[in-house]
């Protein structure tokens, strides 16, 4: 039983948002968190050294948007395929 | 009134309210029992994940740990925030659009077998086990430095508490104490915090406090103070971190992964009635997470300011009163090396082994000529004098901070709070393996609910008395066993979930075969690289494979059991159609309501 069409182009999205959301949590922890926090170091937020303010704060500030952003994305997805409940 | 006083009142009071939440909500049916019955309105659903989640090692180790660690304290924050993005995205709608009870009940499933059921039953007990001894030993610890009890005496209290909201209202009672309890632990964690950061920079919020200037007259940002003060002490400097940067990567991958693996998290997405609400679950519980996850790193920086300041240098006789009121538990200690009456404060330990005071024949503690303890163990040859536990820096904040009487009692409610929370939702984890996996699933098919429900609730009651037994007997493999926890969780279910849902060829040889391959790997590094075993010492860092240490080797074992789960599975048959239809019908979340009546 092959999958209609509208649903693969539904899961299709799907992967598109997830790629893009997971490559964003990539980058603020283990970019800007780890690998390059030394290099970030030189800059300053407020009182902090940035690479180290993005370790403790800045990338869990941005985790929770993430998530809220992917719920926003996903219902709107539902709709458009009317596979919502 | 005094500090015990005040914490009898706030601790009795909070113990209450969970009971009578719990009378409140008892369960009737195996359905409300295992998952609240469905219908758990998103927002509290997040709060109950949140308590779930923050444990007695979130609320009172994680600022101290950062405290002494600085950087590289880093880890625990974003790999155990960061874990929930992956949750959230990867796992949480379509397992609940499963629509099954447990993560046992997905992977057996998904993976047409009982084998694979029952080593993920094996899994979800021990990594449950681990934690929930250590919750009892949180609870007992509260208990003896607050209420000056026995530690025993109060592993033995807070088993009694669980056991009865546990066993009586299952899902349905736990989340909404839980909910309760999220409240206590949040106002009892911020509170003392919020009140430092005023003491200290003028600024009400603590993220802010963190990163402003200390309003000591010196111009300096709290972290270039910190610094400054970490250099002159001969300390590597507190933004800096000791880890190398491959370690601190490994081990926040494994965290991270670990997380949204662990079966006491993710079964909490089977509580929301639709698929929707399972994906802003998630965010509101990260959201509540977030706010103590992002006000412990301030908390740590304070802590370490005041510590600092307060002890370092100072003569022993004119030392705050908390530094006498703590030597008592053993948790600090000072040996006076050089002979001058002041306390000494350099990296290092101080002596070697753990604190050991010295008793005369009544067994009173013998006192120096400051009063200070005065311990057997053989004084190291650095110039550190000061030993301070880590896991004193929450309790003792207040106290060092010399913050009213009431809010050292609040934190106290908070701690139990935070342990209590999660020991109830491992117990149900546990119990539900029992009841449901083992007996409903593998050996007693044809039982009637009532009777299940009699299972489940047999083993909490089992459950608790054996966390109870190592609460009290805290076996001395814990602290490597907890760090195993995450890694086994990482290395074992996370890849054969979420391959399970985005990889429709993934088929039962290839799920099993990575599986058992990333365990053994997970405990062959741990139990040679940590606890020594088959070799005559402990390896060296030096030898380490990559630089990765055992607590971030579950990031490893995860990649190599994703490769050989891939390679397995294209190489034998594609698993049956009805079990790939079931993949097709997990991805959308039309029809999840069905879906859980069963």
């Amino acid at each position: 039983m092959a999958p209609p069409e509208e649903y693969r182009q539904y899961w299709r999205a799907n992967l598109r948002y997830l790629a893009i959301l997971l490559t964003i949590w990539f980058a603020v922890s283990f970019c800007c968190g780890i690998l390059f926090a030394d290099e970030l170091n030189r800059l300053r937020i407020g009182g902090a050294k940035l690479g180290f303010w993005f370790a403790q704060q800045g990338s869990i500030y941005v985790f929770v948007v993430l998530i809220f952003v992917y719920v926003y994305l996903m219902n709107r997805l539902d709709e458009k395929y009317g596979v919502g409940e | 009134m005094d500090v015990q006083t005040w914490t009898y009142l706030i601790v009795g009071a909070t113990f209450l309210l969970y009971i009578g939440i719990a009378v409140w909500a008892r369960a009737g049916s195996t359905q409300e029992f295992y998952v609240a019955g469905g219908g758990v309105h998103p927002v509290a659903n997040g709060m109950a994940t949140a308590a779930d989640w923050m444990s007695a090692a979130s609320f009172i180790s994680m600022a101290g740990i950062i405290s002494f660690a600085g950087y590289d304290g880093a880890v625990y924050l974003m790999g155990w925030t960061g874990g929930y993005v992956l949750l959230a995205l990867l796992l949480a709608p379509y397992l609940r659009k499963f629509g099954k009870f447990t993560v046992p009940d997905f992977i057996g499933d998904r993976y047409y077998s009982n084998v694979a059921r029952t080593v993920a039953v094996i899994c979800a007990i021990i990594v449950s086990f681990t934690y929930v001894a250590g919750q009892m030993r949180g609870v007992g610890l509260v208990f003896s430095r607050f209420l000056e009890v026995e530690i025993n005496t109060g592993v033995y209290i807070g088993t009694v508490v669980v056991f009865f909201y546990a066993i009586m209202g299952g899902m349905k009672g736990i989340t909404y104490t839980q909910v309760a309890q999220y409240c206590v632990l949040i106002f009892a964690y911020m509170v003392p915090a919020i009140f430092i950061s005023l003491q200290m920079t003028d600024n009400i919020l603590p993220q802010l406090g963190f990163i402003s200037e200390v309003n000591d007259g010196s111009g300096l940002a709290l972290l270039d103070k910190l610094d400054q003060l970490h250099s002159d002490l001969g300390f590597a400097e507190y933004t800096d971190g000791t880890k190398t940067t491959i370690d601190v990567f490994a081990i926040t991958l494994a965290l991270m992964a670990g997380t949204a693996g662990l079966p006491h998290v993710i079964v909490r997405f089977f509580t929301v009635p639709r698929v929707r609400d399972a994906r802003i679950s998630a965010g509101w519980a990260l959201l509540f997470i977030a706010i103590l996850y992002t006000t412990a790193p301030a908390i740590a920086a304070f802590a370490r300011t005041n510590l600092i300041t307060t002890i370092s240098d100072r003569p022993y006789t004119e030392l705050p009163p908390w530094f006498s009121k703590w030597e008592e538990t053993a948790l600090v200690a000072w040996v006076d090396k050089n002979d001058d009456g002041r306390l000494q404060y350099h990296p290092g330990p101080p002596f070697v082994g753990p604190v050991d005071q010295q008793r005369d024949g009544g067994g009173a503690r013998v006192q120096g000529n400051y009063g200070q303890a005065l311990l057997n163990n053989a004084p190291t040859d650095n110039a550190n004098e000061v030993y301070i536990d880590r896991d004193i820096m929450v309790l003792a904040n207040p106290e060092i901070a010399r913050l009213p009487a009431w809010i050292i009692a609040l934190v106290a409610a908070g701690g139990l709070a935070a342990a209590l929370s999660t020991a109830a939702g491992l117990l149900l984890v546990i119990s539900t393996a029992v009841s449901r996996d083992l007996m409903r699933k593998q050996i007693k098919p044809d039982m009637s609910e009532a009777e299940e429900l009699w299972w489940a609730r047999g083993g909490a009651a089992a459950a608790v008395l054996v966390a109870a037994y190592f609460g009290v007997n805290p076996p001395g493999f814990v602290a490597a066993t907890v760090a195993l926890a995450f890694g086994l969780a990482a290395a074992s279910f996370f890849p054969a979930i979420v391959l399970g849902i985005f990889d429709k060829r993934m088929n039962r040889e290839g799920a099993i075969s990575g599986m058992v391959v990333g365990t053994v790997l997970m405990f062959g590094y741990m139990a040679v690289y940590r606890l020594g075993w088959f070799v005559d010492t402990v390896p060296p860092e030096s030898e380490w494979w990559f630089g990765i240490s055992p607590e971030g080797f579950g990031s490893v074992g995860m990649i190599v059991n994703t490769v050989i789960a891939l390679v397995i599975s294209r190489l034998s048959a594609p698993p049956p159609e009805d079990v790939q239809d079931m993949v097709e019908m997990i991805r959308i979340p039309a029809g999840a309501g069905e879906a859980h009546d069963h």
